[in-house]
């Protein structure tokens, strides 16, 4: 963080203390943080890259803010606390960032802490009648046994406010009236690409109301991580969002490495790059197939999946693994490649050119496609960034948005690939872009391949890791979007927090904006194009 | 060419013989009502088999193979299958409504395949306004596709119903409106006479620009009418999981999967019937060898080979395209598809007036 920034945050806000531990942030009061907020978002720091709720035990709950401007490129950490344990209230930012909607919700499922003004202060993730809060530290899961009742879905909502006599009031808001006609998609739809649940109020076929419903997939992730050992930890990163398996393990590992403040050798940069493209290749391969199949086109789905095999063979003879590799290791990797390795990729690379073609001749390119792709589900430039839309999403919107070139790690500061960029913000743009980004990918791989240094592919860590005390943030490109990490330590050998940033949690925010007044066949297309996973939304 | 009358006009003769002439028909009447069901049953099997191993084909599969020889087997297990599944009633549906519906489905379908001349003298439906009737009775089936959406009491059921309502009365109008210009050319609505009339030439080419733009417009207006790709949004299953017939099991399930298939034939069937001369072979004019051993080729052959190769062309469409969205539909045919029509129909009054056909 430059020491100019530094200067203005202490003068727009005189209590906003300056903590040099890990990545650095500023901790300001709770009553100061919503003009200092409200201060940054107006001086372009426009886009909120991840929100993490915590439990500070005796100081009390609070949320860390990471925060970046789209303009300059400059980042910062803010965290806010309050330490009443009994009644955590804090200011809420989502009307400067939208993204905090959903994330607010988080933190208000795992921590308790109400936000203030904040429209719809429901549970995110967990059933309605969960006792208690599950990431506080003096949480008692003997509390929540296995409930054998349906969980009975609400139509109103709640919002607090402040009152001026320091009183908070809580407001009853309307989701869904009653005379409105509401169909249920998912959890149990084909088109949800897993167990996500949107309740969706209908007037003949047009769009009036979307409400997501996340949790269907939650394991708790980021609760399980505070108990396992570091090396532990990075079994759960595949399970997140399993299409990124490989570049999610790797922002893990980037994190505490980063923490450990170790340097991998070369060789591992090469292989994690090359690991992370093919796998992205498959993410994006698989996304063609399943918004051909949304769309109706069956036979372009199988077109698509032969030609995933292709990858997953290539990624199963090195990692022994096809969806889910845990390859990245601590300082390294599990394995050395494979002897036959390069030679596949490159045959890969040979083969996969042409069949891109393939693709635009039998789908791309046909008129229904076309018809029902361009101008459907617009989500604009400033929606985009504000939801925190990252990835093909983002990019199509006009967004520049891709980790790799905004923090390049890894071998992508070496190598030479356009960072696809389209500006319709529509299914067809964000289609297109993940269409051109194999073909990127494959130009990263093609690079790469043949000058794969030579070296050791594992360091000598010791028996046990410890991170030392202080937080740090560490950030991939993963196959949709930006997948963050972030750690809190004290020096144990387990982290304090782990949560991770979701590529998909966005995705579905920014559904709401784009899918109303559309059609139910636009929203299955736009949901498509979206491209989320659900076990990454859900952790 | 091997007329069929004489086989049923012999069976008639030797029944009257030793029996009234009152039972005789009645006899008769079950009889052929049997062989059409079994027909039917057949057909359906036949097409579903076709239908997997067409799509795999364009999908770079095999399809089924393992029960018996590539996979011939598979369907008769599948039929098996389907008719010991439990029949699921659902609560708080219709429950008449819901039972009636994939009855009067499969009753429309079965009078509409009635009609369709399989070879000369294999007629069962065959009267002077054939066309009109075969349109009257297969119209039915939207009725108990709307009964279906509606009895099952599922939200999704009655978006694909009424999905269904508003495309298959729409198409109606174009596959109306391209029979019509073929019947314009025949001056006769009885199928029987209307592919006698091809015999010198079929009427794909014999009313050519016209009766190819209705043979188009037929393609396009029937592939919707039996909501098959792109136009299956009724039970659009990655929108609507499967539209109307979700809350459907076992064979009342099975009903409606026989008559979407059978349906496709039937449609198929009149596109040969009126377009491509039906059981008529194939004969080009001055090359008399040729035109010998294309009549040795019996009447059914040719009609088989003439539908299943339009049910091909269905087939080959429905799993190339995607799904259009419902307004995209509609405009299609209000837009384009009703105007063309009409203007095309005009001409073919036109050219029948003027005698610019062949």
């Amino acid at each position: 963080m430059n020491n100019n920034l530094k200067e203005s945050i202490t003068a727009w806000e005189p209590a906003a203390v300056w903590s040099e531990c890990g990545d650095g942030w500023f901790t300001v009061p709770a009553d100061r943080f919503r003009d200092l907020a409200v201060r940054l978002r107006a001086e372009g720091f426009d886009f909120l890259r991840s929100l993490t709720g915590m439990d500070w035990g005796g100081e009390g709950f609070g949320v860390v803010y990471h925060l970046e401007s789209t303009a300059t490129g400059e980042n910062v950490v803010l965290r806010t606390m309050t330490p009443d344990r009994e009644n955590p209230v804090l200011p809420s930012v989502c009307d400067l960032w939208k993204t905090a909607e959903l994330n607010e919700r988080e933190a208000f499922d795992y921590f308790g802490i109400r936000f203030l003004n904040h429209p719809d202060m429901r549970r995110l993730f967990l059933r309605d009648d969960w006792v208690g809060y599950p990431l506080r530290k003096d949480y008692d899961p003997s509390q929540n046994p296995l409930r054998m009742s349906n969980e009975v879905s609400k139509d109103s909502t709640a919002s607090f406010e402040l009152m001026p006599d320091g009183s908070i009031i809580r407001q009853r808001n309307v989701l869904f009236d009653e005379g409105e006609y509401v169909i249920n998609i998912g959890p149990q739809h084909p088109a949800t690409h897993g167990v996500l649940r949107f309740r969706v109020s209908l007037e003949g076929e047009i769009i009036r109301k979307l409400d997501a419903h996340c949790g269907y997939i939650h394991r708790g992730i980021e609760k399980m991580c505070e108990e396992l050992t570091y090396p532990q930890t990075l079994a759960l990163t595949d399970r997140l969002d399993y299409l990124g398996a490989a570049q999610n393990r790797h922002a893990l590992c980037m994190c505490i490495e980063k923490g450990l403040g170790v340097e991998v050798p070369e060789r591992v940069q090469y292989i994690r790059t090359i690991m992370d493209e093919l796998q992205r290749i498959d993410s994006h391969l698989l996304f063609f197939s399943c918004l051909c199949m949304d769309m109706g086109a069956l036979t372009a789905f199988f077109y698509g999946f032969r030609d995933r095999e292709k990858v997953l063979d290539i990624l199963e003879q090195t990692t022994g693994g096809r969806l889910i590799q845990t390859y990245n290791t601590i300082g390294g990797v599990q394995a050395d490649i494979h002897p036959d390795f390069v030679r596949k990729t490159k045959e890969f690379i040979a083969y996969m050119r042409p069949k891109l073609r393939e693709y635009h001749e039998v789908f791309t390119g046909n008129v229904i496609a076309q018809e029902r792709l361009k101008g459907t589900g617009v989500l604009t430039r400033e929606d985009a960034i504000s939801f925190g839309a990252t990835g093909g999403t983002g990019r199509a919107s006009g967004w520049a948005c891709d980790v790799r070139k905004r923090h390049p790690y890894a071998a992508y500061g070496k190598v030479d690939f356009e960072e696809v960029l389209f500006t319709e913000g529509d299914c067809f743009a964000r289609y297109m872009v993940r269409m051109r980004e194999i073909e990127q990918s494959l130009n990263i791989i093609e690079q790469l391949i043949d000058n794969i240094p030579e070296g050791e592919y594992q360091l000598k860590m010791k028996p046990v890791i410890r991170i030392p005390e202080g937080s740090y943030y560490a950030a991939v490109e993963g196959s949709r979007g930006e997948f963050g990490v972030f750690i809190e330590s004290r020096g144990d050998k387990y982290p304090y927090r782990m949560k991770f940033r979701s590529t998909g949690l966005p995705l579905v925010a920014c559904l709401e904006t784009i899918a109303r007044g559309t059609k139910i066949a636009d929203l299955i297309a736009i949901g498509g194009t979206l491209d989320y996973v659900v076990p990454d939304i859900d952790r | 060419m091997f007329d069929f009358s004489i086989i049923t006009s012999w069976i008639h003769g030797w029944l009257t013989s030793w029996m009234p002439l009152g039972l005789a028909v009645f006899l008769e009447c079950v009889i052929v009502g049997v062989c059409l069901l079994l027909l039917y049953a057949v057909i359906a099997i036949v097409m579903i088999f076709m239908e997997r191993k067409v799509c795999a084909a364009f999908q770079c599969r095999l399809g089924p193979m393992r029960v018996g020889p590539w996979g011939t087997v598979q369907v008769f297990c599948d039929v098996i299958k389907m008719l010991t599944k439990e029949i699921i009633t659902v609560r708080h549906s219709d429950r008449f409504l819901y039972n009636l519906a994939p009855y009067i489905v499969i009753l429309a379908s079965v009078l509409a395949f009635a009609c369709l001349p399989v070879s000369r003298g294999l007629e069962i439906l065959d009267f002077n306004v054939g066309v009109f009737f075969l349109m009257a009775a297969s119209s039915i089936g939207v009725v108990g596709i709307l009964l279906a959406g509606w009895g099952s009491n599922n939200k999704y059921s009655l978006i694909g119903a009424m999905r269904s309502g508003a495309q298959m009365i729409s198409y109606e109008l174009s596959i109306g409106l391209s029979i019509l210009t073929i019947v314009v050319l025949t001056d006769t609505m009885q199928f029987s006479e209307i592919v006698l009339r091809q015999a010198d030439g079929w009427f794909l080419f014999k009313g050519h620009i016209p009766a190819l733009i209705a043979f188009v417009i037929y393609l396009i207006a029937g592939n919707a009418e039996v909501n098959r790709g792109p136009f299956d949004l009724p039970e659009a299953e990655s929108e609507l999981t499967a539209g109307y017939h979700t809350e459907y099991s076992g064979m009342h399930f099975g009903l409606f999967y026989v008559a979407e298939f059978v349906n496709l034939f039937i449609i198929s069937g009149v596109a040969a019937t009126i377009f491509l001369g039906g059981w008529m072979p194939l004969h080009i004019p001055g090359w008399e060898g040729f035109n010998t051993v294309m009549d040795y080729i019996p009447g059914f052959v040719w009609f088989f080979a003439k539908a299943f190769f339009v049910v091909w062309l269905l087939m080959w469409i429905k799993w190339t395209f995607p799904r259009l969205r419902v307004d995209q539909i509609l405009t299609l045919e209000w837009k384009y598809l009703v105007p063309i029509g009409l203007v095309n129909l005009l001409l073919m009054v036109i050219v029948v007036v003027f005698k610019l056909h062949f």
